[in-house]
């Protein structure tokens, strides 16, 4: 197993947590994370995935100690 | 009937109203500010003397029922960065200009009896120019007061404070926005240059207007009903910047390592989750504030809000990331309220928010105070700047100067205007528009952070070279024509991800004017006025040598992925290549 710290932000707080230590099964990609979380992403589309601050896809396979940080679509400026 | 030139001479008292001429028809807003500042303006003038000019000019379509079309756009010689500046506000200017037949307003020289201020009073047919001993001293939100008690109240209203008519390079114009707060011409020390005009305040009639001309109204409004769906249906513009304001940003660059902090020592910040939209949201929500607000009529984004302390007494409204950053990040406030607090005295004063912001990090950097003690922030911003003391006098002067004073080196600065809410180091596209945008370092110029961290308009690693310089350069030329239309920026959002978005902003502006611009019109546009604000900081003496980021960022790694600048000066000024 594997352990990883997941952030959710903006519209993913409701309803859910702001930080979590996770545990997953060995070769779980981030995917398998936001479907185990159950948030709304119908509602609101993943906007921006990283892990360890760095940008990656919902495929990416996460190892032990990430963290992965979750966005919906958000901007400012 | 055709829209006028305004031009006011303030060293005799007089003003004229002219035709357009031919070349400045089809210009507005950025686009006519930096032509007119060109063409009118010794780029080796003193900012402060007799020969420069301020230039005001709403956007090609502010004034009609367009969504989100009502900026106003200032455009001088700085007397922050020495070189030209376009500054561009919400608020109820624009539309009001619009609607008289403003097509620019030109102020020219200094009176020559300089013991007091003036006001102008803008209406169709004359400008009143005259003395106001009454308003001198006074601060923004009283000046505000006493024109609404003196005219209409959709009256629009320009002001600066003391720190204005102190000529302070901090200093900002404020414009009273449909709520009747304020919004402001923040960046390059516009507010000196009104100051040394000796201009308090100047108000324009609303109630002589007449609504803006459109030939081909159908084609207008058809078009508008699609601008105005790309807005909504955007998910940043239709649903992220409603629900937490702008101030969204700090968790996602805080998490991209991108947020500078303690002057630009960590790209993260202890006080993130204390400062950050969500929190602000949520305590919007317990104290019965309201996250939308418009900062003009007709924005249907409505990214500003109306933000109490516990009592449910109003603190702030227009609260923005980079306010919040400034004070929150980069000084180390973690009490969001008293950085509404300072917000809203700062409103009052008419300082920017990011020079002001940035210049305090610093101050500490230099032992003035200690980062984070907000409180004397508070009473420096309260007492010392009006008051223009010796540490008033310091702290007015900028981010730049106050290095200068301290002997330091780590000076957030690009053409001596402050470094905004964005790590250069860590969103290198960023940085590149920092360095080579002719305003000095500015987010708005070439906003590539949306590409390098938000996924919009693809995406391109903020941490790798890459690419930057073409991001940059794409955007800042599209930024430059968007300036020009009177649109605010964060139609950027839908208009880098809807292919609806632009062709029917374009349509528009042929419906409001009867002609037939391309895509490709446009982007030449914004490429002109990018090579005429260009040249003129050439002929006013700066050089590629200004286009560079500050050299500590090269040499000190910022945490947490340990970033430097690491580009050369030849590809940096490769972006010229266009
Ligand atoms: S989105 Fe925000 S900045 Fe733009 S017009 Fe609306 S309130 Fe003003």
């Amino acid at each position: 197993m594997i352990e990883i710290t997941v952030k959710l932000f903006a519209q993913y707080r409701a309803d859910h947590f702001k930080l979590e230590k996770r545990v997953y099964p060995k070769g779980t990609a981030v995917e398998g994370v936001i479907i185990e979380t159950g948030i709304p992403i119908e509602r609101f589309p993943i906007g921006v995935i990283m892990v360890n601050g760095r940008h990656f896809q919902e495929s990416h396979i996460l190892e032990d100690g990430d963290i992965l940080s979750l966005f919906p679509k958000v901007g400012g400026g | 009937m055709s829209d006028k030139i305004y031009r006011v001479n303030m060293k005799d008292l007089s003003y004229k109203i002219e035709e357009v001429p031919e070349e400045w028809m089809g210009l507005g807003g950025r686009g006519l500010t930096s032509t007119i500042v060109a063409a009118e303006v010794d780029p080796e003038c003193h900012p402060l003397g007799p020969n420069n000019k301020m230039v005001f000019a709403p956007g090609l379509l502010s004034g009609t029922i367009a969504a989100n079309s009502g900026r106003n756009s200032l455009g001088a010689k700085s007397p922050l960065t020495g070189g030209i500046k376009e500054s561009n506000v919400g608020g109820t200017s624009a539309g009001i200009f619009a609607k008289l037949g403003v097509k620019a307003l030109i102020i020219e020289d200094i009176p020559e009896d300089d013991s007091t201020f003036y006001h102008l009073h803008v209406t169709k047919e004359h400008v009143t120019i005259e003395a106001c001993p009454e308003l001198v001293g006074k601060e923004n939100f009283e000046v505000l007061d006493a024109m609404l008690e003196r005219y209409d109240k959709k009256v629009a209203v320009m002001t600066i404070g003391t720190p204005g008519e102190q000529r302070m390079l901090i200093s900002n114009i404020s414009v009273k926005d449909p709520k009747g707060k304020l919004r402001s011409h923040g960046r390059g020390g516009m507010g000196a240059v009104m100051g040394s005009k000796k201009i308090k305040v100047i108000t324009v009639d609303a109630e002589k207007y007449k609504e803006t001309h459109l030939a081909d109204p159908e084609k207008f409004k058809a078009a508008n009903k699609i601008f105005t769906k790309a807005l909504q249906d955007n998910p940043i513009s239709g649903e992220g910047l409603p629900a937490f304001g702008t101030n969204v940003l700090v968790n996602i660059i805080n998490e991209a390592g991108g947020l500078p902090s303690l002057n630009f020592r960590s790209g993260n910040s202890e006080n993130a989750e204390e400062i950050c939209g969500e929190h602000m949201a949520e305590n919007i929500k317990e104290r019965g504030g309201s996250t939308t607000h418009g900062c003009h009529a007709g924005c249907v984004i409505q990214c500003s809000q109306t933000y109490n302390d516990e009592e449910g007494n109003y603190l702030a409204s227009g609260f923005e990331y980079e306010m919040i950053w400034a004070f929150g990040a980069n000084f180390g406030i973690n009490d969001l309220d008293l950085i509404a607090k300072i917000d809203n005295l700062m409103d009052d004063i008419g300082v920017d928010a990011i020079e002001t912001g940035v210049t305090f990090g610093v101050a500490a950097e230099g032992g003035l105070l200690e980062f984070g003690d907000g409180e004397t922030v508070y009473k420096i911003l309260s007492e010392d700047v009006p008051n223009g003391t010796p540490v008033g006098r310091i702290i007015g002067s900028g981010a730049g100067n106050v290095g200068k004073l301290y002997g330091l080196v780590r000076v957030p600065v690009v053409k001596n205007q402050s470094i905004p809410a964005y790590e250069p180091r860590a969103i290198k596209g960023q940085g590149i528009t920092y360095a080579t945008t002719p305003m000095g370092a500015d987010h708005t110029a070439g906003y590539a952070v949306a590409t390098n961290i938000l996924n919009s308009g693809g995406y391109i690693d903020p941490l790798k070279k890459e690419g930057q310089v073409a991001l940059s350069r794409n955007l800042q030329i599209a930024s430059a024509a968007i300036d020009s239309t009177g649109m605010c920026i964060f139609v950027a959002f839908p208009a880098l991800d809807d292919p609806a978005c632009l062709p029917a902003l374009i349509d528009m502006i042929n419906a409001r004017f009867g002609i037939n611009l391309t895509a490709d019109d446009v982007t030449s546009l914004g490429a002109r006025i990018l090579k005429t604000e260009h040249e003129f900081n050439l002929k006013a003496g700066l050089t590629a040598a200004d286009d560079r980021i500050p050299e500590f960022m090269k040499y000190e790694a910022l945490p947490p992925h340990n970033a430097i600048w690491d580009f050369t000066n030849e590809e940096i000024d490769a972006f010229w290549d266009f």
